[in-house]
């Protein structure tokens, strides 16, 4: 008999991990969300945004589509008219803070490290280092990449992503996820379009349509001649439909 | 590669549960992880692999990873398809007003857990029991 336990087992085969896989098994069944956590979070971030009447917008996009050159031309044409800041994430370096920062509005940079995206905890930490009363937009620039990112809600209220015309016209097939995910699609670097002979706006528009979304796409240009119209408006419309939804003392 | 950030989730909620229950050992875990959850199953039971090792409790545990297929239903004629994650349009009427009815889950489902050694240590050796 086993002398551990008293179990029917002789004694000379009584080991340790016998007696391990011989314990008693609970099955619990769960069905819960694997990010439930990170959701909690961003959901409490977006309470933060809503009760400073902040819209936040997360910006994706593959590294160097243009996101932070966007940001640039954005500030410069709405900083009169609104209070903005933008959280930058980043795996190293300052460098996107420093360049908002150079136009006046506060920046606050998140280097995440081998982290390839951005989370609503790293987001949570930068917010306390970010005073949102008087803000009217937040930009929260993540990382760039296009497949992390779209697993990790922020708190944002909308998710745009940008495609570069440098890229391929084929992304939204590629990174469904992502686009899927998006409430707005913006073709930027538009300006070289006329240089490019294998990008196609309607191929990429297909692609986004096949997503089983009406997501709107847009194109942009941010440097030289800048196009920006459709994307200030866009931002103006979704200002507006905050406002609506937003308590009487903040719109 | 955000798998590691699931797969540290993953691992705390499994930790948590199995506390609560008052279990010291997780044997077995069973996630969903759709194509359309942004998650590669590959690379999240490659994660998985490492991070276990991370608490006595888990070390030993295995995971299963059930990927759903992809379905879509149709708003306008409201047929159920199966279809690809990047072709989401209804296949039959063509509309694109569809919503994922599968495919895009990323939950932990269940978990099995040895209980602890009773205190007069009889269910140490028992049969396995499993109890739903």
């Amino acid at each position: 008999m086993c002398q551990a336990c008293g179990c029917s087992l002789k004694a000379d085969l009584v080991r340790e991990d016998l007696h391990q896989q011989r314990g008693r098994t609970t099955v619990v069944d769960v069905l819960q969300d694997l990010l439930a956590a990170n959701d909690r979070v961003a959901a409490h971030n977006r309470e933060h945004f809503d009760e400073h009447g902040v819209l936040a917008i997360n910006l994706m996009s593959s590294p160097g589509a243009g996101k932070t050159a966007l940001l640039e031309a954005t500030i410069t044409a709405l900083r009169e008219r609104y209070c903005i800041a933008v959280i930058e994430g980043d795996l190293e370096t300052d460098n996107d803070a420093v360049r908002i920062r150079a136009l006046g509005v506060p920046a606050l940079q998140i280097t995440t490290g081998t982290a390839c995206h951005l989370d609503a905890q790293l987001v949570h930490r930068a917010l306390h280092d970010l005073p949102l009363s008087g803000l009217d937009l937040l930009f929260i620039e993540n990382v760039g990449n296009l497949v992390c990112p779209a697993s990790f809600d922020l708190g944002q209220h909308r998710n745009v992503t940008l495609l570069s015309v440098t890229e391929g016209d084929d992304k939204p097939e590629k990174y469904p996820v992502i686009f899927r995910a998006s409430d707005l699609v913006v073709l930027s670097k538009a300006d070289l379009l006329g240089v490019l002979d294998d990008f196609d706006p309607a191929r990429a528009a297909a692609g986004l349509r096949a997503l089983g979304r009406d997501t709107p796409m847009i194109q942009t240009a941010a440097r030289r001649v800048p196009v920006l119209a459709p994307w200030l408006s866009w931002i103006e419309q979704q200002l507006a439909e905050r406002r609506v939804a937003m308590p009487a003392e903040l719109a | 590669m955000h798998e590691l950030s699931v797969c540290q989730a993953l691992l705390r909620q499994v930790t948590e549960i199995a506390m609560g229950r008052g279990a010291d050992v997780v044997e077995h875990i069973t996630i969903e992880a759709g194509p359309l959850s942004g998650v590669e199953p590959a690379l999240l039971a490659g994660a998985f692999g490492i991070l276990r090792a991370g608490s006595p409790a888990t070390a030993q545990a295995r995971l299963s990873i059930e990927s759903p297929a992809v379905i879509i239903r149709c708003t306008s004629c409201s047929v159920e398809s199966p279809t690809a994650p990047n072709r989401l349009v209804c296949p039959r009427c063509g509309d694109f007003r569809t919503r994922v009815v599968a495919g895009d889950e990323l939950r932990l489902r269940r978990v099995e857990l040895r209980e602890p050694q009773s205190p007069n240590g009889k269910t140490l050796c028992a049969k396995p029991v499993v109890a739903a």
